[in-house]
């Protein structure tokens, strides 16, 4: 089965000269369908820069990064922004909700920027609306809802229009414990779905919902755990 | 653990047998630590002794009951009432590792550190795939409260390595910055070293 996000041998400098900073070394990493990963690293290990980097929000020193195939760098920027409406969906640890917009019309969103017809775009809202269990608050406004429904807004917008690779930062970091095991299992019944997963977290308890757990550090991945897929990570360039 | 007193507060619930103690008690921890029958039948004599509990005569296929006593009520009631002693903390093989590796010479505690994260990373997801699955037994009449006690003693070992987890990530964050400061002392001072040395012995 073919990854639906890969990174090979990817590296991200920020600076250059004696301030340089290495935030990814030659890192390769793949996500499949159906899977779950989970990042762990502890600050500064470079655990963001890789989700930004899998998001095309931010570009590598060096490496590929591959989405459904396509190469993220010979895409251009429209052809990245494209590829955010309609591929890759985003959860933050701040649910990043627009607060003058209704739950349904965040969700939309996307779809409308990405020529979709108001009305399909607004169906399909609410039926991912309906798929996170709060179909019935889409009139709502984010202001009037608790910290565990705007995140199940956010992920109805990560997952909106059959989106396959959902990158979640931190998801859980703003909600309680029980709250925060709700948005795991919806994450993971997405995976289960055919969705392809990769998720930043702090919590060994909140990486255990995932299939593999990757240990970053100094940019490198040192360690993972978990089920072994096909041909997974690891092979990074930098001595141990 | 105390098999002794969850005997005895099986039996404040009502009268058993040996083997019916045996399955009550793994259907409630959720068979996480099984009990041999032997040892139930060794304890239950012990209790006997000790007048805990007294036998109850024969059920209609001639097991031997058993029922708590007065003093053994007693008994269960002080165990419920009296937190468990954190004074004497349990050996703990992985901290005693440790604190090994970290003094005798030649050892790569990094190593010891990142090879037990995996692992008890590893057994984390294992508990969260089974509560995610349920109870295995749930199916065939499995209470709720029994469902209950099983999710809760399955919390406990989440929490448990989640805890070690956090540990282990606390004490390599210790070694690499203890590591630094060496290095940096040993960078700006190099010379230094053996004159401290001869200063102490001159002290």
């Amino acid at each position: 089965m073919s990854p639906i996000l890969k990174l090979d041998a990817v590296s991200r400098v920020h600076g250059e000269g004696a301030t340089e900073v290495h935030a990814l070394r030659a890192v390769s990493f793949a996500a499949h369908p159906g899977e779950l990963v989970a990042v762990m690293g502890p600050s500064g290990s470079g655990k963001s820069t890789l989700l930004t980097l899998a998001g095309g929000l931010d570009a590598p020193t060096s490496g590929t990064v591959s989405v459904e195939g396509a190469d993220l760098a010979t895409l251009g920027a429209k052809g990245r922004a494209r590829m955010r409406r309609t591929s890759i969906g985003y959860v933050f640890q701040d649910f990043n909700l627009i607060p003058a917009l209704s739950a349904a019309e965040n969700v939309a969103l996307p779809l409308e920027l990405d020529g979709a017809s108001g009305r399909t775009a607004r169906k399909a809202a609410r039926a991912a609306l309906d798929e996170v269990g709060i179909g019935d608050l889409w009139q709502r406004f984010p202001d009037e809802m608790s910290g565990g429904q705007q995140q199940r807004i956010a992920i109805a917008r990560a997952i909106v229009g059959e989106r396959r690779l959902i990158l979640a930062d931190e998801p859980t970091g703003a909600l309680d414990t029980e709250t925060g095991e709700e948005i795991l299992a919806l994450l993971r019944a997405r995976c289960d779905a055919g969705a392809a997963g990769v998720m930043v977290t702090h919590e060994a308890r909140h990486a255990a919902w995932a299939d593999r757990v990757v240990f970053l550090r100094d940019g490198v991945v040192v360690d993972e755990s978990g089920t072994d897929p096909v041909e997974t990570l690891l092979a990074s360039g930098h001595p141990r | 653990m105390s098999v002794k007193q969850a005997l005895l507060a099986l039996l404040e619930q009502e009268p058993m047998y040996g083997y019916q103690l045996r399955t009550e008690f793994e259907l409630r921890t959720g068979s996480t630590w099984p009990l041999n029958v032997g040892q139930v039948y060794t304890t239950l004599t012990r209790l006997e002794r000790d007048g805990l509990v007294e036998g109850a005569g024969a059920d209609d296929e001639g097991h031997q009951m058993y029922r708590l006593t007065p003093k053994g009520r007693d008994e269960v009631a002080s165990w419920f009432t009296t937190p468990v002693p954190r004074t004497q903390p349990p050996r703990d093989e992985l901290a005693i590792k440790l604190a090994l590796a970290v003094t005798v010479p030649g050892v790569d505690v990094g190593a010891v550190i990142q090879q037990q994260r995996s692992a008890t990373m590893q057994a984390l997801q294992d508990y969260t795939r089974l509560k995610r699955s349920g109870r295995p037994d749930a199916a065939n009449g499995a209470d709720e409260r029994g469902e209950m006690a099983w999710s809760l003693v399955l919390d406990s070992l989440v929490f448990a390595a989640e805890a070690e987890i956090r540990w282990l990530d606390h004490c390599e964050a210790r070694l690499r910055r203890a590591a630094q400061d060496r290095s940096r002392a040993a960078a700006t001072q190099p010379s230094t070293q053996p004159s401290t040395q001869n200063t102490g012995a001159l002290r």
